[in-house]
């Protein structure tokens, strides 16, 4: 489903003298309905890889391709209709600020083109599912850590994607939010969306058993089936 | 379509209200910037006004001789007429020339009593012609000159005015080129200002459009709302505008005319109310929809 071959990822700015590489020649496939744990340190590169998957940064060398189209090549018209088979829960929540809850989670749905009566009826129950529903009303200003977390989780799923990318979707959120949180990507992804999750938290990785991804200063350096989170 | 254009609408409502101090700011500008325009429209008006009153007063006067009869006089008039410059002619007979002197100056004991003393009536009957355009007497003095005239006409008084001519058409001609300057100039620095105030507001939303982008969202779609927020400020700006151009000119309509006797400022904004509030909605809405547009277009690259 998702294919990367031999990806580099290299910043360069005016006041770094040395280029900074993110990515070192990573290659590797996520087949559809999988779930991948993407593991390291922090600067190891996570975040730059899924930055890549949403096409959010580009590829220095290499290509990634979704579904054998290469995504980096895909026209600016093309691209929204991509980024609409994926949800993205980021890390550092990215809601929008003039939105309330409610219309954040529905704003996703607009997009997608889905009409007034659908997104009624959806958007509560997500909420519901998040346990926010008592909160649709609030701007993302009076929401906690985690309150806003759960929204970036609510707008990531109501549009049933193919592909879920999580950014470290539980660092702001208490023990008990945690284990509930991942139990939610577990079962969405047994109910067959692809989900790739991003993370430096050890129990939370341990706990699900699915495939595991680690990455070391930019490059692969374990990639196991019912892995373990090591570094 | 039409769910698309509801949601922009809405969007771009929420925005405006969301982002006030920009908003205001935003409106401020476009009202200085239409306020502008409508000055420049209204001027015009008043200018031609007060340049036609002016080339009202400027004319070529032909003085007949005491000895030319009313038939010589009517085939003179007759030969005048066919010059196709002008624009109209008055004949006053010698004694309408007197009786106008006598009441135009009867308050004057000194020039009175000088007419008492030439006794009978100086003056010579006069036919004045007004021309379509100021640069045009110099023809019809050549045309006139070209008719015979011997024993009908004493003098063409148009060389003792030509400086006086000359120097209006040249006064008017340069009124108008910097008139126009000066409005290209104005209206240039305004559109830039409003353009600026509009780009500032969307840099400041740079990071909503950022995560409209992520999600999914459509160029067009992400645009819509600013687009909409942009033609909402312009049409408010015009609104405003219109108001206090009324305002003003209905204060200040009569002081101007104490100056200008004959121009009504009020009057001049009643008459063309439907073509300025017309002018000031269409820059107003055109000029918010052009610089969301542009504006946005950088910060959809990603």
């Amino acid at each position: 489903m998702i294919t990367f071959e031999s990806v580099t990822k290299v910043y360069s700015s005016k006041k770094c003298k040395e280029p900074m590489k993110a990515l070192d020649n990573v290659s590797f496939e996520i087949k559809p309905k999988e779930f991948v744990s993407i593991v390291g340190r922090s600067g190891s590169g996570k975040t730059t890889l899924l930055k890549i998957i949403l096409a959010e940064e580009k590829p220095t060398e290499g290509a990634v391709f979704f579904e054998g189209c290469n995504i980096h090549k895909l026209k600016m018209k093309g691209l929204p209709f991509y980024r609409r088979k994926i949800g993205a829960i980021f890390q550092d929540y990215k809601l929008l600020c003039s939105k309330t809850v409610y219309e954040n989670i529905a704003f996703v749905m607009q997009v997608t083109g889905a009409g007034d009566v659908e997104i009624k009826k959806d958007v509560p129950k997500v909420l519901e599912i998040v346990g926010l529903a008592e909160k649709s009303n609030n701007y993302p200003a009076e929401l906690s850590g985690g309150e806003k977390q759960r929204v970036a989780i609510a707008r990531a799923l109501i549009h049933r994607p193919e592909v879920i990318l999580a950014d470290e979707p539980t660092g702001n959120l208490d023990p008990y939010n945690v284990l509930e949180i991942i139990n939610l990507l577990v079962k969405i992804q047994e109910m067959g969306t692809t989900v790739i999750l991003a993370s430096h938290n050890k129990d939370v990785v341990n706990s699900i058993g699915k495939r595991v991804i680690t990455l070391e200063k930019g490059k692969i350096i374990r990639d196991e089936e019912n892995g373990r989170f090591i570094l | 379509m039409f769910v698309a254009i509801k949601r922009a609408l809405k969007t771009g409502w929420q925005s405006f209200c969301w982002n006030i101090g920009s908003t205001i700011a935003t409106i401020f500008v476009l009202t200085i910037t239409l306020l502008i325009f409508s000055s420049i429209f209204l001027m015009k008006d008043v200018s031609d006004f007060m340049i036609s009153k002016v080339q009202e007063k400027v004319d070529v006067s032909v003085y007949f001789l005491e000895t030319a009869d009313d038939k010589s006089i009517s085939k003179f008039k007759e030969e005048v007429l066919k010059i196709k410059e002008i624009k109209e002619i008055n004949y006053v007979s010698k004694e309408q020339v007197l009786a106008d002197f006598e009441e135009r100056h009867k308050g004057d004991p000194i020039l009175m009593s000088a007419l008492e003393e030439v006794g009978g009536n100086p003056f010579s009957s006069v036919l004045n012609i007004k021309a379509e355009e100021m640069d045009q007497y110099e023809s019809i003095k050549n045309s006139l000159e070209k008719i015979p005239s011997e024993a009908v006409v004493k003098k063409i008084d148009y060389f003792q005015r030509k400086p006086v001519i000359e120097r209006i058409v040249n006064l008017t001609k340069a009124a108008s080129n910097v008139g126009i300057s000066l409005s290209v100039a104005l209206a240039l620095i305004s559109v830039l200002v409003t353009f600026s105030t509009i780009r500032l507001a969307i840099y400041n939303n740079r990071e909503e459009i950022k995560i409209q982008r992520l999600v999914g969202a459509s160029n067009w779609f992400v645009r819509g709302s600013f687009l909409a927020e942009g033609a909402l400020c312009g049409f408010l700006a015009a609104v405003i505008c219109l108001s206090i151009v009324a305002l003003l000119s209905w204060l200040l309509s009569p002081k101007i005319e104490y100056f200008f006797s004959g121009l009504n400022i009020y009057e001049f904004f009643c008459q063309k109310i439907c073509s300025l509030a017309l002018i000031q909605i269409s820059i107003g809405v055109g000029l918010g929809i052009i610089s969301a547009f542009i504006a946005t277009r950088k910060h959809l690259k990603i």
